[in-house]
């Protein structure tokens, strides 16, 4: 499994990659292969406010309906509707063309509370062991 | 993710071969079972176009036999089993005495007294128990689940890869027929019989011999593609030819007459138990059915989500998925009898947003068992 250098991570495993004043959010390859093939993701309207740790979308695999939750808070600003047609790009890309919102932060101070590659990888040696 | 309880969950005799292939297990009925082992997308069209193997090691077997054997399982059962040859099978329900299923199940005649039912995994008790009681004496009831290994070959291919290990005639096994025979050394009961929708073969044999059986058939289905498949595909297939599955679709408080079972409701064959109630319903007809519907808009409905008609609730969505085969989002519930025509526009409440719906004739896929 990867876990790019540069992003930063959720709890929830939802990742966030900052491109300038906007930032990428998506789900991780741990999260994507925990949740098996997916079949439909619902994502909110652009302009919709998203909230840090809040649910903002729905993403369903053949067998489990799973909430996304945002890394931030802030403003949508694009969404991945590609995914409507291919949801399956979250599988098979979870960091490139399976992201699925772009978002602008009203408070860059929160990616302080989301963790590194490094420490996203030591959270889920503890969510296996337990 | 569901917390591991602490009860310790029974595992097959092929527990170790599917850890050995990389299986995803979860708990099912009580048991742990593989839920899939490359994807549910990838083994669902592997069953579809070429074959599959199934481990259902965890459905129960129970034996009736005995001089009275037939007629207890008249008493028992709402199909008509004196219609059975010997070796031949049958679709069939154990109803409560106002009408709600206890259980379905295969009846197979071994013999003319010697019947056995296979049941789904997580009634094993509940059936044996409720066996038990209504046999009044009058039959041996054995529940040999724990010696019995039980497989399935599923799939366009699955009659040659079985051909290819197996020293019976599978070309003169019709639907629904079984026969004894061994698979590579193994002895075996084979029938013409499956949750698929699909060509293909259950296989029963002593619990040891499992994982040889196992091995033999994923080496003889080589040439033909075959892997092995996980309870995910195994809903996903049997969900796109509408086959019910106890517990979500068919239970103790729904009757075989509200899920379109009424073909395994044998009312003029005499007294069983659950007759009198399902006579009633007859006479009356149902309130709700068991519907099939597809989606309109976008999104999957899941089971326990609410259908609407007309702006208020008529029904209740009992399993859903997104078809693998048709790429589109399918169902079962029960809806009131008024809005239960093929054709009705439908709603289905997804989380408190209504998804445009249409009740829609099934199987979904187009069923392709040998039928004779």
């Amino acid at each position: 499994m990867e876990f790019p250098a540069g992003l930063r991570y959720t709890k929830e495993h939802e990742w966030i990659r900052i491109e300038g004043e906007q930032a990428y959010v998506g789900i991780t390859d741990y999260a994507q292969q925990e949740l098996g093939d997916v079949v439909y993701v619902e994502l909110p309207e652009v302009d919709a406010a998203v909230r840090h740790m809040e649910p903002f979308g729905v993403v369903e695999s053949v067998k489990a309906v799973s909430d996304l939750f945002s890394p931030v808070t802030g403003t949508v600003k694009q969404i991945n509707d590609a995914l409507f047609d291919r949801p399956e790009l979250v599988n098979s890309d979870p960091y490139g063309q399976g992201w699925m919102l772009v978002v602008t932060l009203a408070d860059p101070a929160q990616l302080d509370t989301l963790m590194t590659a490094e420490q996203y990888e030591a959270y889920l040696r503890q969510v296996k062991e337990a | 993710m569901a917390q591991q309880a602490t009860v310790t969950l029974k595992r097959t005799p092929l527990y170790e071969a599917h850890r050995a292939a990389g299986a995803k297990l979860i708990e099912f009925g009580g048991w742990e079972m593989p839920v899939q082992y490359t994807g549910i997308l990838e083994e669902h069209k592997a069953v579809r176009s070429a074959v599959g193997l199934f481990d259902i090691s965890h459905m129960g077997e129970i034996e009736i036999k005995g001089p009275r054997a037939l007629e207890v399982v008249q008493r028992l059962t709402t199909n008509d089993a004196a219609k059975l040859a010997v070796n031949q099978v049958q679709y069939a329900a154990l109803c409560y005495p106002h009408g709600g299923i206890v259980d379905d199940l295969t009846v197979y005649r071994l013999g003319p007294e010697h019947f056995f039912f296979c049941v789904n995994a997580a009634n094993i008790e509940k059936d044996s128990q409720w066996i038990l009681q209504h046999a009044q004496g009058q039959a041996e009831i054995s529940n040999i689940s724990a010696q019995v290994a039980q497989l399935a070959v599923q799939g366009p291919h699955a009659q040659a890869t079985l051909q290819a290990i197996c020293d019976i005639q599978l070309d003169a096994l019709p639907y629904y027929w079984a026969a004894h025979g061994y698979v590579q050394g193994v002895e075996a009961l084979i029938s013409r019989t499956g949750y698929t929708g699909e060509d293909g073969f259950e296989l029963y044999c002593p619990a040891s011999q499992g994982p040889e059986l196992w091995t033999a058939l994923l080496q003889a289905g080589q040439p033909h593609g075959i892997k092995p498949i996980g309870l995910g595909a195994r809903d996903t297939l049997r969900l796109e030819m509408a086959y019910a599955l106890y517990g979500n679709d068919i239970t103790a408080e729904t009757t075989p007459l509200q899920a379109g079972l009424g073909w395994i409701v044998k009312l003029q064959k005499g007294e069983f138990i659950g007759r009198e109630a399902l006579l009633q319903e007859r006479a009356t007809g149902v309130q709700r059915k068991l519907m099939g519907f597809e989606l309109i808009d976008r999104g999957v409905a899941r089971s326990h989500y609410g259908i609407l008609a007309e702006g208020q609730r008529v029904g209740e969505v009992t399993s859903g998925t997104m078809s693998p085969s048709l790429n589109k989002a399918i169902g079962l519930g029960y809806i009131r009898a008024e809005y239960a025509k093929v054709g009705t526009e439908i709603s289905i409440d997804i989380r408190g947003k209504l998804a445009q719906a249409r009740v829609t004739r099934t199987p979904f896929y187009p069923s392709h068992v040998r039928k004779a």
